[in-house]
């Protein structure tokens, strides 16, 4: 585990993965041991298989979603850094980072790059808003099989209504965050990475 | 008139006349022999010269079934109790069990005193030790979550040890300093080592009582695991503690020399280590046995049970550390045995032990409550009753919170303060606390009367006080950090995305501990021990699964088509909780146990999940939030294992999500890969119109037999078995490209599995194994919804004759 991890990712790369993530040196290393871990390849990045070869993603709803926001558009591969740049938004917004004025482009895991990432596993289409077949998609992936589709209309709708401010039935960005401010955002989407 | 009784109250009222009735009969027959010794040989030599009385229809055996029906009437009574108290459901959520049963001891102590002016039962210690105790620990330990224990060693080991010595010492030192000062009166004679023996057995947390309280309050598992842990091995300290002050109150205290403390530290490794081996021991040989029970399926629960309750019996013949034997040869036998037993038996120890564990504990908690009456064995001094329930108190939370500290910098998820809030308050002592001090020597102890009420007192405060107040004082506690206000149906929805998405995340990121160790041990298990203790088919069954496995991985390396890359997810995730990694999946992965994961993240109650629904202003709404708290799918983090519950076996809720959201996933992943492949498939056939050559055809015949079987499956079986279907189009597809790539495939096993593990293997004789299926051992034409399918091909012909003869 240890010697091939570190051979096949050299220093600089582990630095400028910090620099863009702000994952530390032994985070970086233990993450590349996953990666690969996971790449039965052995050709350096992570296919769609790959992640659909974990067990628990079989049976978690938004599953196969969130293997899709690993690969770049219309990619097949992710390689290390794409990897580590998704899982960068889940890092726990240090203390240190609040206070950091926004003069450099926004760390990955800044709150409203959170919510981006959330939002973009709804918008499919990727045209910035999430329509109400969008947002029906979602729901019935997380909801039982015994619900029918009026009950879950209905509750889509709903949703539109309680968020939409300008009236096209439909959420954008801005309304998003606007719908979940007084969400704790930070801690329901970060998670301890281990060091 | 008797009409405008409501039937629970009259059927309670009766109940409750009725329960005193076997105690006082039993006593008073008990009483009769008991108070006069010498009559029962005498009577039945009474009975026996009896020639010219004349015939008696009917006579009074009493003491010929005395001591079995003054069992019988006991762990009646107890059982009645039990039933009485979940009669009305609104008492039970807030009084935990434990607290009733010892209020109805007390009462049934009180009576049969009334009865017999003396106390005729109580709670022994040899009763206790040899015949309760071992029930329950024999019950955690078997069913104790060996990945979660493992995992939490660490804090587990430091609160068992260092914290027990803390206690242990703090409250004898500040006892003794109490009673220099004068806060304990002069009657109560104990010297410095008399504290010290009472504090070693007053400090120990208590299994028992953390099983019969933290089962009401629902601790998240992390939590729940390092308390019931450190109970339990807290065994090895109290033990080594208890006799090294015994032995040093007989000598005296003048005579105690340094070389004794050091054997005191050698003789608490040898205990503790000793135990341990004594335990796994046992397990080896549990599981080597039940390895050969495949022809005495009936008798396979006797020996789970005698197996371990061996191990605890010689763990005290050695005295070493007889709960230590115990749980740690339930731990080590769990895995292999419940691979090598049969589902009927594997259901009959589960509910034997869970019964017997259960009226254990009950038996328990009423004792505790008859002993407590019988004023003579006690002697009441407030001084030390009031000075050891506030140090034993301090003194736990200030353990805590100092070990939690150094913990938290070597722990991967740190402790939060609610769960130190928990631990401290959940520290509760119980019975074994109160069958050591029994067991003193009123002789050498002088103060043992005063110690026996001291900690009858601190028993029943811990059990009945804390255990009321713990689930509104953890409630409480958790109130204020989330919001009061009501949650908008988008923060609902979104909030439960995240929990999925964090989820999915921790799962890619593989964010558990001691990756390399756990690894190595896996190695050796699969290498040495499964092959040593797994039954012969188990063995080969999870051998064929990784050789499946193995050529699929290796094949695919050397192919580029996605035939068989499809196979993989199948391969990987089909029993739902495997370890799916293509190199080396554990043996145990075969039978599916599914992983708990540690929510670490503060104290996770299902009194939060229904507190998630609110009142609403609007009718609508409430409705709204009602329905999707219902139905939305919950995230893995939130859920609330109950291991240890002895009320309620929990349905497959769990199970049926799983399954529901798995055959979607499935279910997507295919219509992706078929389009995808329908997409590839034009493409080739495109080019093999552009440029002929056997490659064309070779590559075009393959894929040509592939689209009619999966066309002719699909009918097939999606007409009555929508969930197999899945798998077999894809796992036969696999099978087409595997025989395309000549090797022969002589034949399939379809493993037949019930819920998580695999119960009948079949064989059929087809290439391509299209039509439906008949196993063979259990009749069954539809697959019940539990079962999960699995396509195993065989490639050998020696291997497949091997398989057809081994129907298990």
């Amino acid at each position: 585990m240890g010697s091939r991890a570190s051979t096949l990712l050299r220093e600089e790369e582990i630095e400028e993965i910090k620099k863009e993530t702000g994952f530390s040196h032994s985070q970086i290393t233990r993450l590349y041991s996953r990666f690969t871990s996971l790449d039965k390849g052995e050709n350096g990045t992570l296919s769609r298989e790959d992640f659909q070869r974990i067990p628990e993603l079989a049976i978690n709803p938004l599953g196969d979603r969130i293997i899709n926001a690993f690969f770049p558009e219309g990619e097949d591969q992710v390689n290390f850094r794409g990897f580590m740049r998704t899982l960068a938004h889940f890092r726990p917004i240090e203390d240190s980072e609040k206070n950091k004025n926004t003069s450099t482009s926004e760390p990955l895991n800044s709150r409203t790059n959170k919510l981006l990432f959330a939002f973009r596993l709804y918008d499919l289409d990727r045209d910035d808003k999430i329509s109400r077949d969008e947002l029906l998609q979602v729901l019935r992936m997380m909801v039982g099989v015994n619900i029918s589709d009026e009950q879950l209309g209905s509750i889509a709708d709903r949703t539109i209504q309680e968020a939409d401010t300008n009236g096209d039935s439909s959420i954008s960005f801005n309304e998003f965050i606007k719908v979940l401010e007084k969400v704790d955002v930070e801690q329901k989407m970060s998670i301890r990475f281990l060091h | 008139m008797p009409a405008l009784v409501p039937v629970r109250v009259r059927v309670t009222a009766l109940l409750l006349l009725l329960l005193p009735l076997p105690a006082l009969v039993a006593s008073g027959a008990a009483g009769g022999t008991v108070g006069i010794p010498g009559s029962s040989p005498a009577a039945a030599e009474e009975h026996r010269n009896h020639g010219g009385g004349g015939y008696r229809v009917v006579q009074w055996e009493w003491t010929y079934v005395q001591t079995p029906y003054v069992i019988a009437v006991w762990l009646l009574v107890a059982s009645v109790a039990k039933i009485l108290f979940h009669l009305s459901q609104r008492f039970t959520t807030v009084v935990p069990e434990s607290c009733l049963l010892i209020l109805l001891g007390l009462a049934l102590g009180g009576l049969v005193l009334l009865a017999n002016e003396k106390q005729l039962y109580q709670l022994e210690p040899a009763l206790f030790f040899l015949f309760l105790l071992p029930t329950i620990v024999g019950d955690a330990g078997y069913f104790m979550p060996a990945r979660l224990f493992f995992d939490n060693l660490g804090a587990i080991l430091t609160y068992a040890v260092a914290g027990t010595l803390w206690n242990a010492f703090c409250t004898g030192f500040a006892l003794h300093a109490a009673s220099l000062v004068g806060l304990i009166d002069r009657r109560v004679e104990a010297g410095l080592m008399d504290f010290l023996l009472f504090g070693a057995l007053i400090s120990a947390v208590d299994p028992v009582a953390v099983l019969a309280v933290f089962e009401e309050v629902h601790v998240n598992d992390m939590l729940f695991i390092i308390v019931f842990g450190e109970s339990l091995l807290n065994d090895a300290v109290t033990v080594v503690l208890y006799k090294v002050y015994i032995s040093f109150v007989e000598v005296g205290v003048e005579n105690v020399q340094t070389a004794d403390y050091f054997k005191g530290i050698a003789s608490f490794l040898v205990v503790s280590v000793g135990g341990t081996l004594v335990g796994l021991v046992f397990a080896v040989l549990l599981s080597f046995i039940t390895r050969f029970t495949k022809k005495v399926r009936i008798i396979e629960p006797l020996f789970v049970f005698l197996m371990v309750y061996l191990a605890y019996l010689t763990a005290e013949l050695f005295s070493l550390s007889a709960i230590l034997s115990m749980t740690f040869c339930g731990i080590g036998a769990n895995k292999y045995v419940e691979a090598n037993i049969s589902q009927k038996s594997r259901t009959t120890v589960k509910y034997t032990m869970k019964t017997l564990a259960s009226i254990a504990e009950t038996l328990i908690f009423i004792f505790l409550g008859i002993s407590a009456v019988d004023k003579s064995k006690w002697a009441w001094d407030t001084g030390l009753v009031a000075c050891t329930l506030v140090f034993i108190f301090i003194f736990r939370a200030a353990g805590v919170v100092g070990q939690t500290w150094v913990l938290n910098r070597f722990r991967l998820v740190p402790l939060e303060k609610i769960d130190q809030v928990v631990m401290s308050y959940g520290g509760l002592r119980g019975a074994v606390a109160f069958a050591l001090v029994v067991l003193l020597d009123g002789k050498r102890v002088k103060a043992k009367d005063y110690f026996v009420a001291t900690t009858i007192v601190v028993v029943f405060f811990t059990v009945m006080f804390q255990g009321l107040t713990i689930k509104p004082l953890v409630k409480w506690l958790k109130v204020p950090r989330s919001t009061s206000r009501k949650p908008t149906i988008n923060e609902e929805i979104h909030e439960r995305a995240f929990d999925h998405i964090l989820t999915a995340v921790e799962d890619i990121a593989g964010l558990q501990g001691y990756h390399h160790w756990r690894d190595k041990w896996e190695q050796f298990d699969k290498n040495h021990l499964s092959k040593l203790l797994l039954r012969k088919s188990v063995y080969r069954k999870s051998e064929l699964w990784e050789n499946n496995e193995k050529f699929n991985c290796s094949e695919s390396a050397r192919r580029s088509k996605y035939q068989l890359r499809m196979l993989r997810p199948v391969g990987g995730s089909v029993v739902p909780g495997t370890h799916g990694a293509c190199a080396r999946p554990p043996p145990g992965s075969l039978f599916a146990r599914s992983f708990r994961r540690e929510n670490g993240s503060g104290v996770c109650l299902d009194l939060q999940v229904i507190d998630n629904v609110p009142g609403g202003k609007v009718e609508e709404d409430m409705e709204t939030h009602h329905f999707l708290a219902e139905n939305l799918y919950k995230p893995r983090r939130r859920q609330y294992q109950s291991h240890y519950s002895r009320h309620f076996m929990p349905a497959g809720e769990k199970e049926r999500q799983d399954r529901e959201v798995f055959q979607r996933n499935m279910k997507s992943r295919m219509e992706t890969f078929k389009s995808a492949r329908h997409k590839r498939h034009k493409k080739e056939r495109a080019l093999k119109k552009v440029g002929r050559g056997g490659e064309g055809a070779s590559s075009s015949r393959p894929s040509g037999r592939k689209m009619r079987p999966l066309a002719l499956k699909r009918r097939a079986s999606e007409r009555s078995y929508p969930f197999a279907s899945l798998r077999f189009s894809l796992a036969s597809q696999g099978l087409e490209a595997v025989a395309a790539s000549s090797q022969e495939v002589i034949g399939c096993v379809r493993e037949h599995a019930y819920g998580n593990q695999a119960a009948h293997a079949q064989i059929r004789l087809e290439r391509a194994c299209v039509s439906s299926w008949v196993c063979a051992p259990c009749g069954q034409h539809s697959f019940q919804t539990t079962c999960v399918l699995r396509h195993v091909p065989v490639f050998d012909l020696k291997e497949f004759q091997n398989k057809t003869g081994k129907h298990d």
